[in-house]
């Protein structure tokens, strides 16, 4: 029996302004979380340009659930689950690639199954009684998803929040990126970057609304880069790599006044008011191409909007300034893989692209020296959290009794605001009674 | 003149010991130190990798590990590079390109990974010996999930 099957005992681990070490620990709160907060809550999928054609599949694992994101006859993108609904084996086993004949057909005993998770065959059905043909031979079934504007998210339990009610108006950032190609559609640009953490996944989502930990964390690699141009080529244009790299090392005043808005069920975005994407020189044609679609107005406004990351709690995290996301996928209590995403914004010059890719190889692989120590830092925590002298992980910073149930509002960046807003989202997903599997 | 293939056991020991600054030095001033993603990826950035360096970013990376507060380095980390012998695919009169299947080896305190890969060279020489304009490093799991790589392969 699990030690925290009572919802009053997951309660204990979450106090307004303190987490109990517990949570990022305890290999039963991970199995609490697998069977219940990652099916409670909206989590990402991918997105449908990874399946422009029908036929075109892309397979996941959220939580433990193996999924398929599939492109119909219809043309309309499902996730069904990857199990055959015989013996549950798992009916495509590669990362992505095209389903022959336009059906799935099971590799171990030749069930098939339309593109909408139907059954459209048994060898020798015969077999089967005619009352188990009727009740049983109904086939794998489509998980609830949603297709916003591209991003395709999957709810696992049958019932729940629907998809606007849990990210409300946090999907404004989701927007934003969409709008920011002049035709307003993205395309992911190949292969994901996969970053293997040897942390729990929480470490990673916190961190990315974590205003207080560049300009320490960071030092090491943004520092350099900055400290080395300065004395090589004081005044001169700055190549990408050290516009990309120098802003980590902005000082408090800047992080402060950056700006978090938190919304409620655990969403954030940091970079309100400005971020360190906000002084990246123009690309190429991309501005006229963008006055030309919107009206140089609304092209302006598109992209003043410059939000640093935004996190659609717990899987996704974006950054639509810089046109790439970052998706946590949980595989143990102290093991993540970060999956980091370029995207084309469709109509922009390619140079808009490479801009991309730099940024998502200079910072999200595992090559990062940023990367390294964030990850290094993560770890520390894993490890430190080991001792005894304290249950707690404090969220004090900027902490006011008076704030309200959701911790919804606008903040100071440096206010650890949004991991408040996280944790109150973790109960919440963590005590829902319905996580039926459908 | 060394010959290339000395060049490059050369410069896999300097990687070894640490020897950063001279390694640096092996590179031309346009070189690109470049890791690929995917299989058979063109050259340039439409695609992202895993590196994709200029002698920027390499001195910034070199810089970086000795810098005091690395943290991630705080417990160094060590490599070893155990090359195959290197193949000569294309040579002209003061370049060729090298061929060079490989293990390498990182360690960090109790942890430990291994990748394997080819490591193409593009070398060009002159009286002073050889520089290295391009190393194409082809990892052999490059869709797995990674950890850290925090040296040079």
């Amino acid at each position: 029996m699990n030690r925290y099957a009572d919802p009053a005992s997951v309660r204990e681990l979450v106090r307004p302004d303190r987490i109990h070490r517990d949570v990022y620990l305890d290999q039963a709160v991970f199995d609490l979380e697998m069977s219940h907060l990652w099916r409670n809550a909206w989590v990402y999928v991918g997105h449908d340009s990874q399946v422009p054609k029908v036929g075109d599949f892309y397979t996941a694992q959220i939580g433990r659930e193996p999924v398929i994101m599939v492109r119909g006859n219809d043309s309309k993108v499902r996730v069904l689950p990857n199990r055959c609904a015989h013996k549950g084996t798992k009916l495509v086993s590669a990362q992505h690639g095209k389903c022959q004949g336009g059906l799935l057909r099971c590799p171990y005993h030749g069930w098939i199954y339309r593109l909408d998770g139907t059954l459209r065959s048994v060898p020798l059905k015969g077999g089967y009684s005619e009352e188990v043909q009727a009740d049983a031979l109904h086939g794998i079934g489509e998980l609830n998803s949603h297709n916003y504007r591209g991003f395709v998210f999957v709810r696992l339990a049958a019932q729940g929040q629907g998809f606007q009610e849990f990210f409300g108006e946090s999907l404004t950032s989701i927007d934003n990126m969409v709008d920011r190609s002049p035709e307003g559609r993205l395309e992911v640009a190949g292969a994901a970057l996969r970053y293997m953490h040897d942390c729990n996944w929480k470490m990673y989502v916190e961190n990315l609304n974590d205003a207080m930990h560049p300009m320490v964390a960071h030092e090491s690699s943004a520092g350099t880069a900055k400290r080395l141009w300065d004395a090589t080529a004081p005044g001169s244009p700055k190549p990408m790599v050290i516009e990309q790299f120098t802003p980590f090392v902005n000082d408090y005043e800047f992080f402060e006044k950056m700006g978090v808005r938190v919304y409620p069920n655990g969403h954030s975005y940091t970079g309100v008011n400005f971020s360190i994407h906000s002084k990246y020189s123009s690309v190429g044609e991309y501005e006229q191409r963008m006055y030309a679609a919107y009206g140089e107005e609304r092209a302006k406004a598109i992209l003043a909007e410059a939000r640093h990351n935004t996190v659609y709690y717990p899987s996704l995290t974006i950054k639509g300034a810089i046109q790439t996301i970052r998706v946590a996928r949980p595989v143990a209590v102290d093991e993540t893989i970060i999956e980091s995403w370029t995207f084309r914004l469709v109509g922009a010059p390619e140079e808009m692209l490479a801009r991309t890719a730099t940024y998502s190889r200079l910072i999200n692989s595992p090559t990062s020296m940023v990367g390294h120590d964030d990850l290094h830092c993560y770890r520390a925590i894993q490890e430190g959290l080991s001792s005894a002298s304290s249950d707690w992980v404090s969220l004090h910073r900027n902490f006011s009794a008076a704030e309200s149930e959701t911790v919804a509002g606008t903040y100071g960046a440096t206010n650890e605001a949004p991991m408040r807003g996280q944790y109150r989202a973790w109960l919440d997903l963590m005590t829902r009674s319905e996580s039926a599997v459908p | 003149m060394t010959s290339a293939v000395e060049f490059l056991y050369h410069e896999a020991r300097l990687l070894d010991e640490k020897r950063f600054d001279e390694w640096y030095e092996l590179f031309s001033d346009d070189a690109l130190y470049w890791m690929p993603l995917i299989r058979d990826q063109p050259i340039g950035e439409a695609h992202t990798s895993l590196f994709y360096e200029d002698k920027l970013l390499l001195k910034v990376r070199i810089e970086r590990l000795r810098h005091p507060n690395a943290f991630s380095q705080q417990q160094p980390s060590y490599s070893q590079h155990v090359l195959q012998q290197p193949m000569v695919v294309e040579s002209g009169a003061d370049q060729c390109v090298l061929r060079t299947p490989f293990i390498y080896v990182e360690a960090q305190l109790d942890q430990q990974f291994i990748l394997a890969g080819t490591v193409f060279h593009h070398l060009r020489g002159n009286e002073q010996g050889w520089k290295i304009q391009v190393k194409k490093i082809e990892l052999l799991n490059r869709e797995a999930a990674l950890p850290s790589i925090q040296l040079l392969l």
